[in-house]
């Protein structure tokens, strides 16, 4: 998985340890905790998951682990419109390969990347539970139905003052 | 007791065995991958991973993986029928499919758990054709990733995580990327490992192998400037053996020596002389912090914990940073031959250390990256050249051409081949600190001991514990092999609760026997006892057993170092330890990942 190095201020260590315990440091809500610490920071780069595996007294190994399998999670800074496009097997058939080469055609990214101007990133996820509108994407909270690869200029069109 | 049917045959199995073992129970071995069971150190990996496993029950709609399966009353079970071989082989081709054919040049062909696999299952063609997973190769000093020969097995997890709970892997990413890795899949020299190579010891396959220094070996014996010498460490006479055909447990250490005689080496030497010379500093170390502490000095830490094992410094230097402290600050065996041999050895044939190749063989990894330790050496010259693992051995002893069997029975060259039994016992868990205890009695109490066998500080338990007297003066003994056992007593210590004079630890399961440089045990765990047994057999038969009684350790002290603890010891034969825990995982450039 992609990443960047930052160095963590104070404040932000003691948030994470925050966070944990909240959770009472319990190995078992590694996942809570990292949609937690993911939700206050906005993504999840290495020096926030060895603090996260420091406060649970787990390996940062193992939490590096669950990191990168669930594709929720993100080792990088999300953009400013987060686009999420469904790769399920309804928007699959119906052509969501093709809105995806678009979308990365159109902002000049891969999957799992964000834009230089910070504005749009691009990630994958699996069925949104609105298969009767596939191809779904999302942007932010908004979702998209029956998405075309030629829709897909107007779409981020909305965005651009944004 | 439940009643149950397997091929056929009906048979009884205790409530909650699995279809495997009960399999095993009535004579049928259902082939496995993944599953594995050392029994004899209670280690048991069953992760339903692999499907190669797979049984059909009766009534069931899927097969069902036999390692994960529990026995239930009246259950029907066939083994091998159409429905279940052709499952086993479509489960074996698709393993394959993502695996790289190169087997002839492979390291592990011949010892390789997947070929045999896909031998015994009869494979000929593979079907499925595509992609291939790849990832960038990964060296470290001892261990080497080539991950592409991952099968996600994930027993290195285990053995990693469960047993010595080191934490370097993990399996990471999902689907086709899926591997196991160490954090933020950078190399594992930059990551927590301890190099133990519990790892290698059991991956299956070619992902996990030992850097191999056969070759600088061999340049160094062809080199005529160089005066070439060897020492081998306990646990492989124990081992070797194997390679060649013996049964277990076969001592083989006067073929051992012939072989290394015929290799080229100028003079064959052994690691158990400086086992002794080890008992000698670190005996009268636990003997002076002892008195120390009881005389009130409150800035002497007990207990005293060994060195002698690589792997087991490198744990508490990452893990207990805040407790480098207790353990002895001796040099483990090989690295005391090292300095000796570099000074004493070299001054007595004249050669200049720069000329003066010394060899160790090992049954152990981390040993590799010892030799690598700057501290270990002197001016950029370390004190052990290179050191190779029971395993490389036999096959440089196979590329030479000797009929290892055949080898007549020789002794090792003075004056570093003289040992006790005292010093072989270094190589199983416990056998260091029942050394130490036959030397720091009688050096304690100025008498002769009783008895020399020590029966309560051995076994293959993972901790041990025994309290000797030492002549009414009684010594807490506690002993862990594994690393996650010595983890549970170094919490004890943190917490002020442990009553231990002094602990032997040791990284690898049974000690060095079961080391990551020994030949392969395939799951079978009663190869690391056999040895544990052979180890202890050779000391009963050798003429001196107490490390203080060598003449040629007596002789050196005399000729060279003093005493132990002098200030020429301190130099020669003793460490520092470093606090590794800061060197954080941090991502550079060059390891990320794609």
């Amino acid at each position: 998985m992609s990443s960047i190095k930052i160095q963590l201020k104070q404040s932000q260590i003691d948030k994470i340890a925050e966070i944990c315990k909240q959770f009472n440091n319990d190995e078992g809500e590694l996942i809570n905790v990292l949609h937690k610490t993911q939700h206050t920071f906005g993504y999840l780069p290495a020096e926030v998951q060895e603090v996260i595996a420091r406060e649970l007294k787990i390996p940062v190994a193992k939490v590096y682990g669950v990191v990168t399998f669930y594709s929720f999670f993100s080792m990088l800074p999300k953009g400013k419109n987060p686009i999420s496009i469904c790769m399920g097997t309804a928007c699959y058939v119906r052509g969501a390969e093709k809105v995806l080469d678009e979308l990365k055609k159109e902002l000049n990214i891969k999957v799992g990347e964000t834009t230089p101007d910070g504005k749009f990133s691009l990630s994958c996820l699996r069925c949104v539970g609105a298969c009767g509108l596939a191809p779904v994407l999302m942007i932010g909270e908004k979702t998209y139905g029956r998405v075309s690869p030629e829709g897909i200029k107007d779409i981020l069109k909305e965005y651009e003052n944004q | 007791m439940i009643k149950i049917t397997i091929d056929h045959k009906p048979i009884e199995v205790e409530k909650g065995t699995t279809v495997l073992k009960a399999a095993q129970q009535a004579g049928i071995h259902i082939p496995t991958l993944c599953y594995m069971h050392l029994e004899d150190l209670n280690i048991e990996h069953k992760p339903g991973g692999c499907r190669i496993c797979v049984v059909e029950v009766k009534g069931r709609k899927n097969l069902a993986p036999a390692c994960a399966t529990e026995c239930l009353d009246g259950m029907e079970i066939n083994t091998h029928t159409i429905r279940v071989l052709n499952a086993r082989k479509t489960v074996m081709e698709l393993i394959l499919s993502d695996h790289p054919t190169d087997c002839l040049v492979c390291a592990k062909s011949g010892n390789c758990d997947l070929q045999s696999m896909a031998h015994q299952l009869g494979i000929r063609k593979i079907h499925f054709e595509g992609e291939q997973s790849t990832y960038r190769e990964d060296t470290s000093p001892s261990i080497i990733r080539d991950m592409d020969k991952c099968i996600m097995c994930r027993r290195c997890e285990t053995m990693c995580n469960n047993f010595q709970t080191v934490g370097a892997l993990s399996a990471v990413n999902r689907g086709f990327m899926a591997v196991v890795a160490p954090a933020f899949e950078q190399n594992l020299d930059h990551s927590v490992c301890t190099y133990c190579g519990q790892c290698v010891a059991v991956c299956p396959t070619g992902a996990l192998t030992e850097v191999d220094h056969t070759n600088s070996v061999i340049r160094a014996l062809a080199d005529p400037t160089k005066t070439v010498i060897v020492q081998t460490a306990p646990a492989v006479r124990a081992a070797l053996g194997e390679e060649f055909g013996l049964e277990a447990g076969t001592l083989v250490t006067g073929k051992l020596v012939s072989a290394l005689r015929q290799l080229g080496f100028d003079y064959v030497f052994d690691t158990d002389w400086a086992a002794d010379l080890t008992i000698m500093e670190e005996g009268t170390e636990l003997l002076d912090r002892l008195a120390r502490h009881l005389n009130g000095d409150k800035t002497v830490a007990l207990p005293i914990l060994t060195s002698c094992c690589p792997a087991w410094v490198k744990f508490f230097e990452h893990q207990f940073p805040d407790m480098i402290d207790i353990p002895s600050s001796a040099r483990s065996p090989q690295q005391m031959f090292g300095a000796i041999a570099k000074t004493y050895f070299a001054d007595k044939i004249k050669v200049d250390r720069k000329n003066l190749v010394v060899v160790s063989i090992m049954p152990c990894l981390a040993k590799k990256y010892e030799c690598s330790r700057e501290e270990l050496g002197h001016d950029g010259n370390p004190d052990v050249d290179f050191s190779i693992s029971t395993r490389e051995l036999a096959n440089l002893i196979k590329q030479s051409n000797i009929d290892f069997t055949a080898l007549p029975d020789q002794d090792f060259d003075n004056p570093l081949g003289e040992s006790t039994g005292a010093a072989v016992i270094f190589g199983t868990t416990g056998g260091v600190i029942e050394a130490a205890v036959r030397t720091a009695y009688e050096l304690h109490t100025k008498k002769k001991l009783p008895k020399i066998d020590f029966h309560e500080l051995r076994g293959l338990d993972g901790i041990r514990q025994a309290t000797i007297d030492f002549d009414g003066l009684p010594i807490n003994i506690g002993i862990a092999h594994g690393l996650g056992n010595a983890r549970k007593l170094l919490e004890d210590i943190k917490a002020g609760k442990s009553k231990f004079h002094a602990i032997e630890i040791m990284a690898c399961p049974g000690g060095c026997i079961g080391g990551g440089g020994q030949p392969l045990h395939h799951g079978n765990s009663k190869v690391i006892k056999a040895r544990h047994e052979a180890i202890y057999k050779e000391d009963a038969l050798k003429p001196i057993r107490k490390s203080h009684e060598n003449p040629y350790i007596t002789k050196i002290y005399e000729e060279f170092l003093g005493k132990p603890m002098s200030e020429k010891s301190h130099h020669l034969l003793h460490t520092i330890y470093f606090d590794r825990s800061k060197k954080n995982v941090i991502i550079s450039d060059e390891h990320q990942a794609d």
